[in-house]
Formats: C-alpha cells, sequence, structure tokens
C-alpha cells in the first residue's frame, strides 16, 4: 500500500493539475460521506485525496433568471435549506432529503451522491428528471454531459481519468411546472430505495402536458430516463388513459434483481405505483404555478 | 511513514496544534491526540451518529471527516457542552428522565438535539424523531430520549 498524501487546491486548474499528476491515482473528496468509509473499508486505495471544498466554484449555489447552478460539493442540508432552490424544485429537495442522516446531509453532496454510481441514488432520479447537465472539468478542458449519461452501471460512471464535475446546471421552470421524487423504503428514515421515480411536468395554460421527463432509480444497473414513460404523458391531459400508458411504460424499462429489500416482481409492480403517485404530486404542483 | 499534516484546529473554543496523517479521521484525533474521549467511535461509517460533532455549525459525523478538512475549523463536542459545573438542560432533562442507559451513543444524540434545538426551538415529537434518526440507541428503545429532549426544549423555551 502507498502512503496517500492529502491535497486541497483552492483553484479548478490546480486541482485538475494534481488529478493528471496523480496519473489515475487521484480520488476526488467531495463531502466523504462514501469516500472515507472506502477508504478505510480499504476499497479504494489512492495515491492522492484530492479535496475539492476549498475551490468557489464546486461550493456556490446561485439563480440567474431562473436557472439554478449548483456546486457538485455542496451540501445537502445547504440545498434543501435553500427556501428558493426549494421553491423552484421541490422533487430534487425531496431526493436529496432523503439521503442519510442529518449528519450525513451536512456533508453529502448531489456530486458525490452521483459520482458514488450507485444504482439507488436518492438525489439522482430528480436531477435526472429536472433535466440537469453536468459541468465537467478535466485535462481535455471543459464540457457537458446530461446527468442521466453520467452514471453506467453499479459504481461506474463516465467521468474519465482526471476529469470531475464541477457543477450541475439546471433550467429555468416554465409556467405550470411541477416535479416530484417518491421512494419506497421498509423504514421512513436511513433506507436505501427498493424503488425511487422522479417526475418533472410541464403543461400549458389548458392543462395539456407539453413536457414531460421521468426516471427511475433502485430498479436496473443504473438510475434510468424513461423517454417512453414522457412520451405517454405528453401531449394528453395526463387522463387516467395517459397515466395508466406511464405505469406500463415505467414498468416496462424495470431491469431489476431481487434481493433482501424486494424480489424483481415486487420491484416492477410498485415502480408503477410510485410513479403514479410521484406524477399525481408533480401534476398538483404543476397546476399550482 | 505518510507525511504528516500540521494542523490548527479550535475545540470547545480551546485552540489545539497537532500532527495528523492523510487519513487520520477526527473522531480519531479527538480521542487519542486530543484526549477529548466524550465523542464514542461506534460504527466508524456514518451510520450510528455515536460521533456526532458540530463543526463550523452544522452536525456531523466526526469519523467521516478528515482530520485535516478541520484546519482553520472550530469543532464543539459533548466536552464543550456544559458551562463549568452546570449542566446543559439537555443533559439535565436526560439524567432526569432516563434518557440514557449503557450511554456511548448519549454525547452524539446530545450534540445532535443540541443542534436541533438550535435550529427549531419547539419541535415536534416527529420532527425531532426524524432528526435523530442518523442516531443509534440499542438500550433505550428511544422513546425516553426523544421525551428526555422534549422536555429539555419545553424548559429552554422558558414555558
Amino acid at each position: 500500500m502507498t502512503e496517500m498524501s492529502y491535497e486541497a487546491p483552492s483553484t479548478l486548474v490546480a486541482a485538475v493539475a494534481l488529478l493528471a499528476g496523480a496519473d489515475g491515482g487521484g480520488k476526488i473528496l467531495a463531502g466523504g460521506t462514501d469516500v472515507l468509509v472506502q477508504l478505510h473499508a480499504e476499497m479504494i486505495d489512492p495515491d492522492v485525496l484530492v479535496d475539492i471544498k476549498n475551490i468557489p466554484e464546486v461550493r456556490a449555489m446561485s439563480e440567474n433568471g431562473g436557472a439554478w447552478q449548483v456546486g457538485a460539493a455542496v451540501p445537502g442540508m445547504q440545498i434543501i435549506d435553500d427556501a428558493d432552490f426549494a421553491d423552484a424544485w421541490p422533487g430534487v429537495c425531496e431526493g436529496v432529503a432523503l439521503i442519510g442522516s442529518v449528519q450525513v446531509k451536512a456533508r453529502a453532496s448531489i456530486g458525490g451522491n452521483l459520482c458514488n454510481g450507485s444504482p439507488a441514488a436518492d438525489s439522482v432520479p430528480a436531477i435526472i428528471a429536472a433535466g440537469a447537465v453536468a459541468m465537467i472539468i478535466g485535462p481535455g478542458g471543459s464540457r457537458e454531459d446530461a446527468v442521466e449519461n453520467i452514471i453506467t452501471g453499479p459504481g461506474k460512471t463516465s467521468i474519465g481519468n482526471g476529469e470531475f464535475i464541477v457543477s450541475f446546471g439546471f433550467p429555468k421552470r416554465p409556467a405550470h411546472s411541477g416535479d416530484c421524487y417518491l421512494r419506497l423504503t421498509p423504514r421512513t428514515e436511513m433506507d436505501i430505495a427498493v424503488v425511487g421515480v422522479g417526475i418533472n411536468i410541464t403543461l400549458d395554460d389548458a392543462g395539456t402536458c407539453i413536457a414531460a421527463r421521468v426516471a427511475v432509480c433502485a430498479v436496473a444497473p443504473r438510475p434510468l430516463l424513461v423517454a417512453d414513460a414522457a412520451d405517454a404523458l405528453i401531449g394528453t391531459t395526463v387522463d387516467a388513459g395517459a397515466v395508466e400508458n406511464m405505469i406500463a411504460a415505467v414498468r416496462a424499462a424495470c431491469d431489476p434483481i431481487s434481493d433482501k429489500r424486494g424480489t424483481k416482481e415486487y420491484r416492477i409492480k410498485t415502480a408503477g405505483v410510485i410513479a403514479r403517485r410521484a406524477l399525481e404530486k408533480a401534476l398538483e404542483r404543476a397546476k399550482a404555478n | 511513514m505518510a507525511k504528516k499534516s500540521h494542523v490548527t484546529t479550535t475545540v470547545n473554543g480551546d485552540e489545539y496544534e497537532y500532527l495528523c496523517e492523510p487519513g487520520q479521521t477526527l473522531v480519531d484525533v479527538l480521542r487519542n491526540e486530543l484526549e477529548l474521549t466524550g465523542t464514542k467511535e461506534g460504527c466508524s461509517t456514518g451510520d450510528c451518529g455515536a460521533c456526532s460533532v458540530i463543526l463550523d455549525g452544522e452536525l456531523v459525523c466526526s469519523c467521516l471527516v478528515l482530520a485535516v478538512e478541520t484546519d482553520g475549523k472550530s469543532v464543539a463536542t459533548i466536552e464543550g457542552m456544559a458551562a463549568g459545573d452546570q449542566l446543559h438542560p439537555l443533559q439535565r432533562n436526560f439524567l432526569e428522565l432516563n434518557g440514557l442507559q449503557c450511554g456511548i451513543c448519549t454525547p452524539g444524540v446530545l450534540i445532535a438535539a443540541k443542534a436541533l434545538l438550535e435550529r427549531n426551538p419547539d419541535p415536534t415529537e416527529i420532527e425531532t424523531r426524524f432528526w435523530l434518526a442518523g442516531n443509534l440507541c440499542r438500550c433505550t428503545g428511544y422513546d425516553k430520549i426523544v421525551r428526555s429532549v422534549m422536555a429539555a426544549a419545553e424548559e429552554m423555551r422558558g414555558a
């Protein structure tokens, strides 16, 4: 085992240089609620731990003309305590609020929740449904990618060697928009989703759905954007038939495992139920603004 | 030997200077370097909350914080909760209402409860239970803990 060093650069450029210098031996430290557990369990053995929390861009949270920019290492508690952000994206806040205890949320970030690559990451479906874009920096410069493209499998991401996520861009909300994240767990707190569904919907003045995004977690090797489920809603007044079509599309997209939290059949069945309930809440919110 | 870092952390108002290794956790430094053993280490994975401390105003698990990350920061632990011989109302109510049995989870529970009451002086029982979800207790069944917190909150509101 090599001896690990700790670095806390204060600029993006310095962080990129440190990661490049580590030649694959660098590990990003944000809130540390996954990384420190993995480090002490010797699941990871980095040469350099690069703490990005002193970099202003990854800790900033700002709104500009209705669009939000949320730094990748902004702690969960700061996100859910921001009344303006919670007003714009209540579903994202519902997902973040379900990440562990208060103690964990005081450190854990959405960048970390995403990059840990869990198929059941609670903040991820709502962020995918929101249409958020990850701003990524690395040795080749900056690039952007949709959040649904980041997790590629359990514990695996499309973030390349020497790259890291700086922030997430959330688009401006049109009128009559609402989102919601719901999950099913045996306990109310401190548990891992059996199934989670994030839905983001926009209606026109007449109540017809003009945009929708539906994302699921814990029912496939990675969180998924279910385009067929959104297509079942777009162009409808979200009538009973459209809701049934959405439920069927969600269930068709599920490819879960059976484990102690639920069998494959149970997960597929309940994914539809949770999707219907999340849609009802998102719809209620869309009609209220 | 890994290169040790020179770190300065304010703990309960006192400035401590120490050397630590990059991977050393805050709970390890508190207990084994600074000999502040009131903070307990339970699971070491952020699940049990026994090591809860306040870091720059935020309730955190000190097993999930590296000591090097606390350079220049302020930490509040259970040792700083009483004012000299005067117990904090939470501590007194835990004693009076039997909010503890074996006591291992208690420092973490008290720190978490103090953070709750600073944020919300009048929490409902449900809010209290949700806030304390990150603090595991295998003795009390939680009821006496929750009652102790609610009683302390009432006392602190001057009701």
